[in-house]
């Protein structure tokens, strides 16, 4: 009964930077792991979490302390597969136990040959990148553990750093793809149709989509201009994804194209940092960024807090108070939206000129709470107002009506759907 | 938005006396409330009879009134203070009642007054079963099904929609009588066969059984801008079936995914706002079905709860302070997270720790009860830990319990006892944890355990996780670091490992700190570290990192009380938080040490720091060296908890850390019999005769000697546990055998038994030269009821001024002859114009808050600086906190008059037949909660302790009177009293012929043994459960404690008439019936009465 004891077949180390070392045991693949460490705080959702692309080259802290207790299942990936590069938790599930649980986040691991550790103080770790910041780690197992710690840390800081990393297009799909609200409990034909940027999408985005009776036109991180008016959209959408925005010049300037078209854009997390760069803000590198599923947020039009899903190390650099003038003149006046209570950092922003309005955070939780399902039915109202009104609607219109009461009941309704 | 401007003055409504389910917590919320309330500028009236309470202090509201929270006396507080609202969210189901009340009976719009906190129909909304389905059907959610039958035909085909098993419910019966669960179809036929009998319009109800499913709880948030946050989730570690203020839960909820927790979620918010909480916090409990996640919407509290207070304590989200805050009509996001500073309160709190809870039982206080666990709550109290794992903190938990056994064991079990634990293992009760885990240590699979339980495989895994690790201790050859710390990650604590391995508990120790493994201490900080922290409230883990900050001053340590349990309750939880309170006003820095949740001591910004944590030695000599490392320790008080840290104090000691005040040696010739005894020689104090046992032949021999009856009791006993008066040589004899574990070193304390001895409790200071007498109290009940049971008055009513006299100096030598250094507790019996000394204590007593109350005096306090070094001199003079001269022996005639009254909780318990288990009072404790009735005489405010206490007085109708021989002839003025004053009299037998040849007539009613008439009169039994009777009497007989009496105090219990057991109370009684008649109550704020004292002292 050595499991619970640290031998050295299954000794493990995370390095920081900095050189702080923390021991611990492997959990998952053996070897090395190498990536940029930051906390996530959610208490749920470590399958969604795992496999949520915007945490490609990163290794994930998770500060919750028992993680895989209800095992991994078909149902709740993200995406295709897992993206953080390594995974750090204090305790591991020695058994999952859920009615939906297919095998062990232990045996995902493997399988996928994602290298953890498990067994250190992760709060220790958290309270170590909060002050300190979000920077580059190791993660060395099996005999990987053995080797020189100078060594170990010499490699940790060889790697490249998250910030100017360009990763959207390494995570994006290949090839083109549709989601139809048929195959989501939607009846009758499709209201919508949007073209969907993949930068690194959620599974659920499109879902929420396609719930709402919106045919999504998944299409590559490269596409052009062109490749979206081929599939003929009712409006854009461009998902979050991982790396540095300011890398993202492809993207930016295909955005200023669609906008220049006034065709109907809305973005999350990535999407939102794109739609600021093309509006012409800047973009900048938050200390340890914003990954939990319990941060609060204000919609500035309502008063209204949402507890909000997060997952951001990069925000946009807008004036949060008042009207703004893009520095991009042509889109003209612009609004942040939604602010977080918890550090005033931009969370949302509104045109109030061109129908384009983006968010931080993530309306289609998975992990997180559904607050904010209410943005899809914004852009819904958005597409559905351009198309009566060509070329007078902004973002303002729709955005003023209070948020639908209805809305938790509804996803009450749709999740009760998927669980059956 | 921020808070509204129109409300100047708002009544808030407590919870009353300490009843299971409905404790301490909410004297938490209520002291949160009040303070709110007072920072934001407005005027604040309170009612709660509860004087152990913090919120009932006079410094907390502008008017406090310690009077019984009914609606007559609301209105006539309404009617007085005329508050613009009324806050009755954060005082339990009382308030809840209460307020509706109010609204009811037109009070509430005759005075103009607004309900805050929740509005009426969302009180109904979500109180009212058949309305809350509704409410859970609209939001998209499911109830448990159920069906109405009127026939078995219809039963049966109720039956195939439903599915065996299924909960048979007769519609209007009378205590849920003709109840059951079918599990098939003979089943059903038998119960709703029989219930469609019992139930007056031939009516049942048929519900699918949700026994077994897995249990939820999630504690919300709403303000007036339609804002909603999950504060907390729970988990019960028992499945359905068993209340969740008796199952262990843990926080956060470990067995969802992020879908199944979002759909909880998503459910609670959309309830939350059908119902209309549209201001403050509700909870809403959950079940799922394991095997398909189905959901079912159990209930919701639509008001801070039980629940919410552990939910504060887990988080560090101060829930009730909130609620009053939105109730004022602030939004979550203009309010400030106390503990980040930086962030706003409109979030979730992330928990990077588990917290587990475990209830703590009284069932040794009632062997007739049956100990099965079922949806009626039946604990006392409870402990909660938190840990880095849910091994660790489900070990500090049960170790909090500070009960025998509690602590998880590993003795080999056989394979022979498997089958027995698993099958005793499927029904709830306390011993399930332990039949579980040794089930499992058996070889018992966690499959077979989770069919058998249904508690969850990942909760079997980790018991079997510590089982494994046991082991792995037990076969270690030495105890390395590594298997050390191993053990100590998982939560054993030094004794478990000790036993593992031979070793005493001090040895392990001694290792441990040897080989540098000590724990570190965490921080609740509601974010998981993802912002900084500024309140130091901390738990230990063994993890890596300490964030135990440094320190400018030597701290003072308080250890508090634990949990709750009968005997030791909220009373000295009272003492810690005042003590804490008066030492950080003195500039000193304090830490307070506790495991209770329910309790004011452990908010986080009571104490400089708090530690949440179990109080055993090595949980407090952790902390104590966590402190001494980031600045010192200036000393530890033990005396203001209970016995729970004054059984620490000899220990503490010899590990070379400071006692404030009271020193280890006084506080054991106080303890120790022999050298209690030597004091009161010296001092020319005699105590009752008594001697010491150790077998029948030496008990009998002492009895001889002393003469019967004698009070015969273990020695070293805290409530007066298995204490018992013995009339006679065949009951010392029962004792005796029944007595388990008599052992040289556990003997039997045998005493002279003082029959109709007046008991008088006397509570008091000393610091080595002068002494202050807080208060003499002066029993109502004659000797031989334990004093925590017994009803008492301040100042006595019936004593001289010789009498008091002899009392103060007796106090005095006791004090002085002990050593005390603070405050002591002494009871006296006064028989036959001898005072004898019964016990004392060094502490804080039970009635201290009491005797504070009813003087304006704190004497806690005073106690917690005079442990420090300052003088009563200093007390009365330059700190002002005793008055400058005189004292509560020397109390003035005009004085208002306090009685305290206990509550009793017979009610929650049945035996295994179903019955009700007897409301007699004896020498053993069974209290769990007490009120004060103040007012300027005694009549009225014995009437108002009554009323408070949840038995109101009748003043009119019948009383039915049936008395033990020894009592017949002191019963008969009284009785002709209560003709006189217009009451029928009723009787049975003996008491019947007596009253008759004394020229009082009385009505004889027929023996329970003589059942019905011919023409169906009915029996003493059967009136009283038709309520037709509004007050008995009923003395027992010596030694006999089953019979007619039995029965009747039974059906008393059951419908709540008020019953008296001792002429001297009745006596009490008729003086109270006799003033209610004559005049209207007045309700008097204890500042008047304070102030009114003062006058009457200055004249």
């Amino acid at each position: 009964m050595t499991d619970h004891q640290t031998t050295s077949s299954n000794a493990a180390l995370l390095i920081l930077e900095d050189g702080r070392t923390f021991r611990g045991r492997s959990y998952g693949a053996q070897g090395t792991a190498l990536g940029e460490a930051v906390f996530a705080t959610g208490m749920t959702g470590y399958q969604e979490t795992i496999t949520d692309p915007s945490y490609a080259r990163q290794l994930v802290v998770q500060t919750a302390p028992h993680i895989g207790n209800t095992g991994v299942n078909d149902e709740d990936a993200e995406s295709r597969k897992i993206w953080v590069a390594g995974y750090v938790v204090r305790d591991a599930a020695r058994r999952p136990s859920n009615w939906r649980s297919e095998r062990s986040l232990d045996e995902e691991l493997i399988e996928q040959g994602i290298i953890g550790i498990q067994g250190v103080d992760t709060r220790a770790i958290t309270r170590h990148l909060r002050e300190r910041g979000a920077m580059k780690a190791g993660i060395f197992s099996g005999q990987e553990a053995a080797r020189p710690v100078p060594e170990l840390l010499a490699e940790v800081n060889g790697q490249a750093s998250m910030e100017g990393a360009r990763l959207a297009e390494e995570v994006s799909i290949d090839a083109a793809y549709v989601v139809e609200p048929a195959d989501h409990g939607w009846e009758g034909e499709p209201r919508f149709s949007i073209a969907a940027l993949d930068l690194g999408i959620k599974s659920m985005t499109p879902q929420r989509f396609a719930e709402r009776g919106v045919r999504v036109h998944v299409l590559p991180a490269t596409a052009t201009l062109a490749d979206i008016q081929a599939v003929n959209p009712d409006g854009v959408f461009m998902s979050n994804g991982p790396g540095d925005p300011a890398t993202a010049d492809t993207q930016v300037g295909m955005l200023r194209d669609v906008l220049d078209a006034r065709m109907p854009f809305f973005g999350i997390c990535f999407g939102n940092q794109i739609l600021g760069r093309a509006l012409g803000f800047g973009t900048y590198k938050l200390r340890y960024g914003h990954r939990g599923i319990n941060q609060p947020v204000m919609d500035r039009r309502t008063g209204k807090v949402e507890i909000t899903s997060q997952n951001h190390g990069f925000a946009v650099d807008a004036p949060i108070d008042g009207v703004t003038r893009a520095p991009e003149e042509r889109f003209g006046r612009v609004e942040v939206s939604h602010v977080s209570l918890n550090d005033d950092v931009v969370e949302g922003l509104a045109c109030l000129d061109i129908p384009a309005f983006s968010v931080q955070y993530h309306p289609e939780a998975a992990a997180g709470p559904h607050d904010s399902a209410y943005l899809f039915d914004r852009f819904i109202d958005l597409m559905a107002a351009e198309k009566q009104n060509p070329g007078t609607t902004d973002a303002a219109d729709v955005s003023k009506a209070p948020i639908a009461d209805t809305d938790t009941t509804v996803a009450v309704a749709s999740d009760a759907k998927e669980e059956n | 938005m921020p808070k509204r401007t129109d409300l100047k003055s708002v009544l808030v409504i407590g919870s009353g006396p300490i009843v299971i389910g409905q404790a301490a917590e909410f004297d938490y919320s209520g002291t949160q409330a009040l303070r709110v309330l007072k920072e934001e500028g407005l005027r604040v009236i309170l009612v709660n009879s509860n004087p152990a309470t913090i919120m009932t202090d006079p410094e907390f509201a502008d008017a406090t009134y310690v009077e019984p929270i009914t609606p007559e006396i609301v209105e006539k507080i309404i009617a007085k203070e005329r508050p613009d609202a009324v806050l009755p969210t954060l005082g339990g189901q009382t308030a809840l009642n209460t307020a509706i009340a109010l609204d009811k009976n037109g009070v509430l719009e005759k005075y103009n007054v607004e309900l805050i906190g929740a509005n009426i129909e969302a009180i109904e909304l979500g109180e009212d079963r058949e309305k809350f389905k509704g409410v859970v059907e609209r939001c998209g959610a499911e109830s448990a099904k159920s069906i109405i039958v009127h026939s078995m035909d219809e039963a049966f085909k109720a039956a195939e929609e439903l599915g065996y098993p299924m909960v048979v419910r007769p519609s209007f019966t009378m205590g849920g009588l003709g109840s059951g669960m079918a599990y098939n179809a003979e089943d059903l036929r038998r119960i709703a066969g029989a219930g469609i009998q019992y139930s007056p319009t031939s009516e049942v109800l048929l519900e699918e059984s949700i026994l077994g499913w897995k249990e939820y709880e999630l504690e919300m948030m709403r303000d007036k801008n339609d804002n909603v946050v999950v504060v907390c989730s729970i988990e019960n570690f028992d499945p359905v079936g068993v209340h969740t203020g008796d199952s262990i839960t843990v926080a956060p909820a470990l067995t969802l995914t992020d879908r199944e927790y979002q759909r909880l979620r998503d459910i609670s918010i959309a309830v939350i706002r059908e119902v209309g909480v549209d201001t403050g916090g509700c909870n809403i409990q959950f079940a799922i079905e394991p095997d398909t996640g189905r959901v079912i919407v159990i209930e919701m509290n639509p008001r801070v709860s039980r629940s919410s207070a552990l939910a504060s304590k887990a988080t560090g989200f101060a829930i009730a302070k909130i609620a009053t805050k939105l109730s004022l009509g602030y939004t979550l996001d203009e309010i400030p997270n106390d503990i980040t500073q930086k962030t706003p309160a409109s979030f979730e709190p992330t928990l990077d720790y588990v917290v587990v809870k475990v209830p703590r039982f009284a069932f040794e206080k009632f062997p007739a009860a049956d100990p099965t666990l079922t949806t009626t709550m039946k604990s006392v109290g409870e402990a909660m830990a938190l840990g880095r794992n849910f091994t660790e903190a489900l070990q500090k938990a049960l170790r909090s319990l500070e009960q025998k056994d509690s602590q998880l064991t590993f003795e080999p079990v056989n394979d022979f006892e498997v089958p027995e634990l698993v099958e005793k293992a499927k029904t709830g009760t306390t011993e399930r944890l332990s039949q579980v885990q040794r089930a499992l240590l058996g070889g018992a699979t966690v499959e077979q355990l989770y069919e058998a339980t249904g508690i969850d495989p990942w909760f079997l895994d980790q018991l079997q996780l510590i089982n494994e690790i046991a082991a792995e201790i037990r076969n270690a050859p030495t105890l390395t670091e590594e298997i050390l710390r191993l053990a100590k990650r998982h939560g054993f604590s030094d004794e478990q490992i000790g036993k593992l391995t031979n070793m005493p508990e001090a040895v392990v120790r001694g290792v441990r700190h040897a080989l540098g493994i000590r724990p570190v201490f965490k921080t609740v900080d509601t974010c998981a570290a993802e912002f900084a922290a500024y309140t130091p409230y901390h738990y230990s883990s063994y993890d890596e990192e300490d964030e135990v900050e440094l320190h400018a001053k030597p701290s003072v340590i308080i250890l508090g009380s634990g949990p709750n349990r009968i005997g030791q309750g909220i009373e000295f939880d009272y003492s810690c938080v005042h003590a804490t309170m008066a030492l950080r006003e003195a500039g000193y820095e304090t830490v307070m040490i506790n495991c209770n949740p329910e309790t004011v001591s452990t908010d986080y910004d009571i104490s400089n720091r708090l530690y949440f944590e179990p109080l055993t030695l090595e949980d407090v000599l952790e902390v104590i060296a966590a402190e001494e490392r980031t600045g010192g320790v200036m000393g530890v008080f033990v005396q203001l908890g209970g016995q729970t840290p004054l059984k620490l104090a000899q220990a503490l000691a010899d590990a070379g850390i400071p006692i404030l005040g009271t020193s280890p040696e006084a506080i054991d010739l106080a303890e120790h019999r022999g050298a209690f005894q030597r004091v009161l020689d010296t001092a020319g104090l005699v105590a009752p005769k008594n001697g010491t046992a150790v077998s029948f032949e030496e008990a009998k021999k002492i009895a001889d000697e002393i003469g019967y009856p004698v009070l015969v009791r273990p020695s070293y006993v805290l409530g007066g546990r298995g204490m018992e008066i013995v009339y006679d040589e065949p009951n010392l004899s029962r004792y005796i055998a029944n007595a388990t574990e008599i052992t040289p070193d556990h003997p039997v304390l045998v005493d002279r038994f003082l029959e109709d001895a007046i008991e008088i409790d006397v509570d008091a200071l000393y610091d080595g030269k002068d002494m202050y007498l807080g208060g003499i109290m002066e029993h109502i009940e004659e000797a031989g009821i334990h004093s925590g049971d017994s009803a008492c008055v301040l100042p006595p009513i019936t004593l001289g001024t010789s009498v008091i006299e002899r009392v103060r100096e007796a106090t005095f030598a006791i004090a002085q002859g002990v050593g005390v250094r603070g405050l002591i507790n002494i009871q006296f019996a006064l028989a036959s114009d001898v005072l004898y000394v019964i016990e004392a204590n060094p502490r804080a007593s039970r009635t201290v808050p009491f005797v504070s109350k009813a003087t304006g005096v704190q004497l806690a306090k005073a106690a917690a600086l005079i442990g420090t070094g300052v003088t009563i001199h200093q007390l009365r003079t330059a700190h002002k906190m005793l008055p400058e001269t005189g004292d509560g022996s020397t109390l003035p005639m005009d004085a208002p008059v306090a009685v305290k009254e206990a509550v009793l909780p017979f009610n929650r318990f049945r035996t295994p037949e179903g019955t009700v288990v007897d409301s007699l009072l004896g020498p053993e404790m069974r209290s769990t909660g007490e009120v004060m009735g103040i007012d300027k005489y005694f009549d009225t405010a014995f009437a108002k302790s009554q009323a408070a206490a949840n038995s109101a007085l009748p003043t009119s109708g019948k009383v039915f009177v049936s008395v033990a021989n020894r009592d017949k002839r002191s019963i008969i003025m009284p009785v002709k009293l209560l003709v006189d004053l217009g009451f029928e009299i009723l009787s049975t037998g003996g008491t019947a012929e007596v009253l008759r040849r004394n020229g009082i007539q009385s009505t004889t009613v027929r023996k329970v043994a003589e059942g019905r008439g011919p023409n169906g009169e009915g029996t003493v039994v059967d009136l009283i459960t038709e309520g037709a009777i509004g007050l008995i009497l009923n003395t027992p007989s010596g030694g006999q404690a089953r019979g007619d009496g039995y029965e009747i105090r039974a059906a008393a219990t059951s419908v709540g008439t008020p019953v008296i057991t001792t002429v001297s109370e009745f006596g009490a009684a008729i003086q109270a019936i006799e003033a209610m008649r004559q005049y209207e109550w007045d309700v008097t704020s204890l500042q008047e009465h304070a102030l009114k004292l003062k006058a009457a002292v200055d004249a």
